[in-house]
Parts: C-alpha cells; sequence; structure tokens
C-alpha cells in the first residue's frame, strides 16, 4: 500500500537528512522507497523540503501528491505544504515554530525544537526528535529499524545523543 | 546483495569506479556535486586521484592530461560549469582523448535555477562545442541505471576515443531509490586501447584502425606522441591538406555513425497495438511511464518510448515507430528540443505533439495524460 510523506522546513533544520534516513528504514525492511527533495540556492535559512514514497510496487513518478503525512518545521512550511493532504491525513506541527496551526482536522503539535534543545542540548537533534514523532504517528516502520538506520547515518560519535532524540520523539505522542 | 538507497549521483560514481576510472578532476556545482564528493571518497581507496580544481575549465583540462597518461577520466559539472567546458570538449574530440563529462542538468540558460530540474541542455550535449564533430550522449532514468551508463559511458569513450556526455538531470541525479547494482562479474569493460606496432615497425599515433579509431599510446610508454586540436594527418602533427582535412572530418563522424546500431538504445513498453506513442527520456520518462499506464487503464492504446541514447539520435527506430502510430507526443522539462529531432525522423508518417515544461518542477502524470487525450482527439483512435 502506497504512503506518501512531505517533510517540510527551512534549510538548516535536517527535514531532508530524516527524509533519507526514513526511506533507508523502508527499505531494510523490503519495502520500495523513493525520497526526492527541494531546496532553494541558500545554504541555510531558504525553504527545504523532502518527500518519501513507501511501496510495496517499484515506484516511477518520484513526486508527492495529496500526501498520507506532512511534517513542518516552520509556520512558512506549514502553510504552503498542509494544502494536498489527503483529507484523512495528518499534519505534524513543530509546537514553537508553527504557532499557528492550518485550518485542518487531524493536527498534532510537538515541541520537537524545543525538546531538542532542552532534552539534549542542540537544537541540531530537531530532526531526529521529529522521525521518532514520525514512526509512531505512521507507524511505517518498526522503532528498531529506525533506530539501525539512524545509526547508520548519523557520525559515530553522536549515536547515544541521537538515539535519545529519536527516543524523545517517540515518547512525546501517543 | 541486498537493495540499499541510493542517490543517482552517488551510483554514478560507483559506476565509474566499476568501468575503472582512477582519474577525476572537478569543481563543485549543484546538482553534480554529489558526484565528486562520491568520487573523493571512493578513489582514494583503490589508489586513484581526485582532484578539485580551480575552476571548470582546468577541471576539463586535468582530465584530458590524465587520459593521455593512460588513465580512465570523469569530470562532472552542470549547465554554467559544462559550458565553461566546451573548448576542451572540442579539443578532445579533435585530439581523440577518451573523457566522460556528466552533466546533471538544471534550469538555464546562465545560472538559471541552481537547485531545480531541467532537461534543456539536450542540444548543447550535441553541437555545445564548435565544429563538425560526433558526440555520444546517454541519459539514464533510474538510480540502477545512473550506475550502469555511467559503465557504458566510459566504455564508449574509450572504445571511439571520444567524448562522451553522460546527460543527467536533477531528478534523477538527486533521486534515492532501492537499487540492487551488478555483480562484478557482469560488468563488462573496455579496455584501453593499445598500440599494435612498435616504433621500429612505423607506429603513427592517429592510424585509424579497421573500426576507424586510432590507438593512440599513453603518454610515457615510449611513444612519440604529438597531440593537438588543429587537423592533423596519422603523425598528430598538423596539416594545411585539404584531402586531409576531408577525411579527417568524415572519419570523426564515420567511427560513431557506423556503430550507430550498437551505440543506439531505446526502451518501449506498451507498443504492440499502440495507435499513439510517448517520447521521452532521463528523468522525464519516470512520470511519462506512470501517465501511460494510466492512460492505459483507461483503455486508451498508448505506448510508451524511452531514449537511452540520446547522440547519436535514434533516426531509424523513431522513422519506424512514425510509421505505425497515428502520433508521437515528445515530453520534455524544456521549451521544445528533442521533438525537432523526432520530427525530422517522423518526416510528416505521423502527427508530432511537443508536451514541454520550463517552470522549475517536474511534469504531473495528469499533464501526460492531458496531451495523450488531445492527440487521440486530434488524429482520431481510441
Amino acid at each position: 500500500m502506497r504512503k506518501q510523506l512531505r517533510l517540510s522546513g527551512s534549510g538548516g533544520q535536517g527535514v531532508i537528512t530524516a527524509a533519507i534516513i526514513l526511506a533507508e528504514a523502508a527499505v531494510s525492511e523490503g519495502k520500495q522507497a523513493v525520497q526526492s527533495q527541494s531546496y532553494g540556492p541558500e545554504a541555510r535559512g531558504g525553504a527545504s523540503k523532502s518527500e518519501v514514497i513507501i511501496d510495496d510496487e517499484k515506484i516511477f513518478h518520484p513526486h508527492v501528491k495529496s500526501p498520507d503525512f506532512v511534517l513542518a518545521m516552520t509556520q512558512k512550511a506549514a502553510d504552503k505544504y498542509f494544502t494536498d493532504l489527503n483529507s484523512e491525513g495528518v499534519l505534524i506541527l513543530d509546537d514553537d515554530l508553527v504557532p499557528n496551526s492550518p485550518d485542518f482536522k487531524n493536527i498534532i503539535r510537538v515541541p520537537i525544537t524545543k525538546l531538542a534543545v532542552e532534552k539534549i542540548g542542540k537544537a541540531l537533534f530537531s530532526n531526529i526528535v521529529a522521525l521518532g514523532v514520525i514512526v509512531k504517528v505512521t507507524k511505517l516502520v518498526d522503532f528498531e529499524t529506525i533506530k539501525k538506520a539512524v545509526a547508520h547515518r548519523v557520525p559515530p560519535h553522536t549515536i547515544e545523543q541521537n538515539m535519545a532524540a529519536l527516543q524523545i520523539g517517540y515518547d512525546s505522542v501517543e | 546483495m541486498s537493495a540499499k538507497l541510493m542517490q543517482g549521483n552517488e551510483a554514478v560514481a560507483e559506476g565509474a569506479l566499476a568501468a575503472g576510472v582512477r582519474f577525476f578532476g572537478g569543481y563543485p556545482i549543484t546538482p553534480s556535486t554529489e558526484i565528486a564528493e562520491g568520487m573523493a571518497k571512493l578513489l582514494p581507496k583503490v589508489g586513484g586521484t581526485f582532484i578539485q580544481m580551480e575552476d571548470e575549465i582546468a577541471s576539463m583540462g586535468v582530465v584530458l592530461g590524465a587520459s593521455l597518461a593512460g588513465k580512465k577520466v570523469l569530470t562532472a559539472s552542470s549547465g554554467p560549469g559544462i559550458s565553461l567546458k566546451q573548448e576542451l570538449i572540442g579539443y578532445a574530440a579533435a585530439a581523440e582523448i577518451p573523457v566522460v563529462i556528466v552533466n546533471v542538468q538544471r534550469v538555464g540558460p546562465s545560472t538559471g535555477q541552481p537547485t531545480a530540474p531541467s532537461q534543456g541542455d539536450v542540444m548543447q550535449a550535441r553541437w555545445g562545442t564548435h565544429g563538425d564533430h560526433s558526440i555520444i550522449a546517454l541519459s539514464p532514468w533510474s538510480v540502477r541505471e545512473s550506475f550502469e551508463l555511467t559503465i557504458k559511458a566510459i566504455n564508449y569513450a574509450e572504445k571511439f576515443r571520444t567524448p562522451v556526455i553522460l546527460l543527467m538531470d536533477e531528478i534523477v541525479g538527486h533521486l534515492r531509490e532501492n537499487v540492487e547494482l551488478p555483480a562484478e562479474n557482469e560488468i563488462e569493460i573496455y579496455p584501453r586501447r593499445t598500440p599494435k606496432k612498435s616504433r621500429a615497425e612505423g607506429y603513427e599515433p592517429y592510424t585509424p584502425d579497421e573500426d576507424l579509431v586510432p590507438n593512440v599510446a599513453n603518454f610515457g610508454e615510449g611513444y612519440h606522441v604529438h597531440v593537438t586540436g588543429l587537423i592533423h594527418d596519422e603523425t598528430g602533427f598538423p596539416s594545411g591538406s585539404p584531402k586531409i582535412t576531408a577525411e579527417f572530418i568524415k572519419r570523426m563522424h564515420e567511427k560513431i555513425s557506423r556503430a550507430a546500431d550498437e551505440i543506439i538504445e531505446v526502451e518501449t513498453d506498451f507498443m504492440d497495438d499502440a495507435e499513439i506513442a510517448v517520447v521521452s527520456f532521463g528523468g522525464t520518462a519516470r512520470t511519462a511511464y506512470e501517465a501511460v499506464r494510466n492512460s492505459r487503464a483507461k483503455g486508451l492504446k498508448v505506448g510508451f518510448v524511452r531514449l537511452v541514447t540520446i547522440w547519436p539520435f535514434a533516426d531509424k527506430i523513431i522513422a519506424e515507430l512514425a510509421k505505425k502510430v497515428k502520433g508521437l507526443i515528445v515530453a520534455e522539462l524544456n521549451y521544445g528540443q528533442i521533438v525537432g529531432e523526432v520530427q525530422r525522423a517522423a518526416n510528416g508518417n505521423c502527427a508530432v505533439k511537443l508536451c514541454a515544461k520550463y517552470d522549475m518542477t517536474i511534469f504531473e502524470p495528469e499533464e501526460i495524460e492531458s496531451a495523450i487525450d488531445e492527440l487521440i482527439s486530434e488524429v482520431g483512435g481510441k
């Protein structure tokens, strides 16, 4: 069954890395996945968006249409990218960075960046906190699989902090 | 080997390594940079050389030097950098130096839209450098094919001693998907051509072999080799002769055109009963494939044609197709480039309709499906 996700925010928040890790986790569970991205020419601060499609069948057209899940880490991203959400889909918002909820039925607000700063000490880990939230909400991959995928992707000396970030995100939602 | 997630650009670097590339010179530019990053990681592990030069022109120069010295070489860039490389691409064509240039296309002209996808360099790949010359250009649509066509590009560069353009686009270059790379024993490699005569036997570096390609000796292997961009005779030294000039230019073209059937690859699907077909290439073909499948599901007799080889153009295949179908749609992410070639090859035997896009975004299947519906209503049929 095809599942489509869009992770959005601004350059430097790590949404593309989070999307890559999620796709890697899906592939390691034997699923088909494509991950694409679009971003501005700026290294940091420009709009950044990454999309992941997970399916049992081969995926040709790589772009997401009416996603099942959207993560928005800025107000701008939230306003722009919730519009084509599947009506039964879920919009995940950073509670502090997205003060105004768009007019949508299923919204989950999590203080993603705040959790990263207060519990791990750096906003740098907010994308991994977000990944924990996404895995809990979407149930697209096993928590054990995402742990392995994160550990595989991040610098070795940061694995402990990243595992903590993932767990914090996972535990932050029901 | 189990499947893993890999990016198109990463697959190019892996393919280059598998093909025997041991020298990469480049200058980073979005959306091609991951190729340079990949080569920087991979080459030192196998005793190869990665060098980041001061600009794209020097990057092209350094790979030509390394190629003449016997290395299989690669460079990669995008539109603005490829424009800068043109002078030395012509030099490589004239001096018959094997080299592969990867162009991960983005929106142009000039610096254009640095991070946005495009297929606007199709004609530049053919005619970007001045003068009569032949060229080979290949365009992958998947991550696995990025690996495979990089190997083919290197092999063609070596076999025909010509510059080869790997015409990627941002869609495939930056796309990550499941990939299972072929095993080492499934990979065919064309070795560097070597002299068949000694100096004592009267070896001349630019004497063409039976396939019209010369066996130019590598520098440092005991032969005298003179290399020039001026039109030269078999000794490699410049010649002012009209006869030699005409022969040279003819041979430049014929060494590729005589092997066209070997080089030209076109993938087709849903063609058996097709009344019209969509022609596309590179990343756009992924969307075209989905559009064709969706149209088939609606009962429309639509076929799928994908140009794997862009240059030399698939004249014969398109000409034959044009006699079978009522119309061809050419879907390309530019203002209309390959459509002219399709029209020329179709030669009035079927309708040719352009489906162009040039707004920084890739096609959605519905856009190509609309073009299919329109063409069917124009030419009749189902």
